[in-house]
């Protein structure tokens, strides 16, 4: 049991310190800017909650919502199963174990930037392997600049490659915390590979999927240098995912008011949709 | 068995394969690469990387991106190892929405943060410095490292503590001689995730330097848009990238899933 002490909060303070500055100087700004009106020279004035109406209402912003979360809806029910898949069809022990592991985590380990130029070479039509294999292989007519089809493909393959490799790891590790008495025991009951599967290593991978689901969830509804690298949001704007579309409206336009009222309101659909993730994953655990 | 690892073997094709192109153009001269398709270097050429290794500007920016990645590491960790231990061993007021407080600083898209910060850093003088990056590194990596070595934490027994107060060791000479040590595993894990969100962060290192401390990811954004379309030379430089990532996930490769495996939710 843990004991009460309210000294402990010494021990929380370094880090209390550190992340109120760079969490909560910023946010204020951002809540300061989002109720003002400045036309440059640092003169604002008062404009309360208009630019939250004016966002909230916006065929623009609404667009880029949407796009955002068909975004993260295909990629979490792409990454989260085969991430599963994989992790359930790797040997448990043995000499390349490792090697599988430091391989898969590669992707993971490239700067953000790096990732959306390497899918770019990897894709031009007539340079790049996959453009070329598509395009004078296959005969696929495969253009990510002309078709939005092409670049939706594109940006979701592009993910898949970059973070399913997160979703391995948990499973995997929950997985290998299983004993073989529980294999054993599944053996002797005659228990089908389904049944191994629902109730002996689903359960076990439960903790960990919450993390990777909940950690895929709030990094791919931020995403922006990737998808910005790879496709600029385009054609038209196809790929303008909300991230990509904030910047535009904040360090593109420099329309500082309702960028800030923008970001609010994306900071709290991200903190809404993770806290219902959180409550329904958790939901059994509490009854 | 042997049916079964056709699954991961695939996998690791599929992931290597963007991987390989990348390499392989990176020992391609430009000329070649805009002639048209070849699977190998036709003409094999070390002409990138030798620009990149004699050119201040380039290899500078690796240097700055190691330098506050590294600054950013140490200073997570050392000061997510007090507060896991609170959040292991004791309960205070407030303690369990404090620890979802610091969740929810990574959930903050950078996007938001870009503008505050660059104010922010530059009113208190350290715009353009490495520390800049790596104190604004520390928003999202602190939480992280706070919930992975909590986890940790949590599976060393109480009794480890107890016996040690008992043999008259002060808590900070505990905490350093035989805490940190049986508990070197998580600071592993902790450091390498540390290491890796900082290195793969682009917006808001990018948004906090100009010239001093100007991150390698910048500068090939730079380059790209300047120099013409050089893909040789961003090839390799972006190759390059690659190689510290994967110097300090082969050090935690035993240890890299268990971090998160232990951790709570």
């Amino acid at each position: 049991m843990k004991t009460e002490n309210q000294k402990a909060w010494l021990f929380v303070l370094p880090v209390l310190a550190l992340v109120a500055f760079n969490a909560l100087i910023p946010m204020m700004t951002v809540v300061n800017y989002s109720v003002q009106e400045t036309f440059g020279d640092n003169v604002f004035f008062w404009q309360g909650l208009d630019w939250f109406q004016q966002i909230l209402r916006s065929d623009r912003f609404h667009d880029a919502l949407g796009r955002q979360f068909l975004f993260t809806f295909l990629i979490l029910i792409i990454e989260v199963p085969l991430g599963i898949a994989i992790a359930l069809s790797m040997p448990r022990k043995g000499f390349w174990v490792p090697v599988c592991l430091v391989l898969m985590a590669l992707p993971m380990l490239i700067p953000w930037n790096v990732v959306g130029a390497m899918w770019n070479i990897f894709t031009l039509p007539d340079i790049g392997l996959l453009g070329y294999f598509l395009n004078h292989v296959l005969g696929i007519n495969y253009d990510m600049t002309q078709d939005p089809v092409a670049a939706w493909i594109t940006i979701v393959t592009m993910d898949v490659w970059h973070w399913t490799s997160l979703v391995v790891l948990l499973s995997y590790a929950g997985l290998v915390s299983i004993p073989d008495a529980y294999y054993q025991a599944a053996k002797i009951d005659g228990a089908s590979n389904w049944a191994v599967f629902r109730f002996i290593q689903l359960p076990k991978m439960k903790t960990v999927l919450t993390i990777a689901i909940l950690l895929r969830f709030m990094d791919s509804f931020n995403i922006y240098t990737e998808p910005f690298v790879l496709t600029g949001g385009g054609p038209g704007n196809s790929t303008t995912l909300l991230s990509i579309d904030l910047v535009k409206i904040a360090l593109g336009q420099f329309d500082l008011g309702p960028a800030a009222a923008m970001s609010l309101i994306y900071f709290a659909i991200t903190l809404l949709v993770s806290w219902l993730f959180y409550t329904l994953m958790t939901k059994d655990d509490l009854n | 068995m042997q049916k079964r690892s056709i699954v991961p073997i695939v996998y690791i094709l599929f992931l290597m394969l963007p991987i390989y192109w990348l390499v392989a153009m990176s020992f391609k001269t430009t000329n070649e690469i805009l002639a048209g398709f070849s699977l190998f270097p036709q003409t094999f050429t070390l002409e990138n990387y030798q620009t990149i290794f004699t050119d201040p500007t380039w290899y500078w920016g690796y240097i700055n991106s190691i330098l506050y990645v590294s600054i950013n590491t140490v200073i997570s960790v050392a000061v997510a190892l007090p507060a896991a231990y609170a959040f292991s061993r004791y309960r205070f007021l407030g303690d369990k929405q404090l620890f979802f407080w610091l969740l929810t600083n990574r959930m903050a898209p950078a996007a938001v943060f870009a503008l505050p910060f660059f104010q922010l850093y530059s009113a208190v003088g350290l715009f353009d410095t490495h520390l800049a990056v790596a104190l604004a590194h520390c928003l999202f990596n602190i939480p992280l490292a706070v919930w992975i070595l909590e986890g940790f934490m949590g599976g060393v027994p109480k009794e480890l503590d107890e016996t040690a107060y008992v043999d008259g060791y002060s808590f900070p000479r505990f905490f350093v001689v035989i805490f940190i040590p049986a508990i070197k595993a998580g600071v592993g894990v902790a450091a390498f995730f540390c290491f890796m969100f900082s290195w793969v962060e682009l917006l808001l290192a990018k948004t906090l330097t100009a010239v001093a401390a100007k991150p390698i990811a910048a500068t090939m954004t730079k380059t790209a848009s300047s120099a013409g379309y050089e893909l040789g030379l961003l090839a390799a430089a972006g190759t390059l990238t690659i190689i510290p990532g994967a110097i300090v996930i082969w050090f935690v490769r035993n240890y890299i899933a268990k971090g998160f495996a232990m951790g709570r939710v």
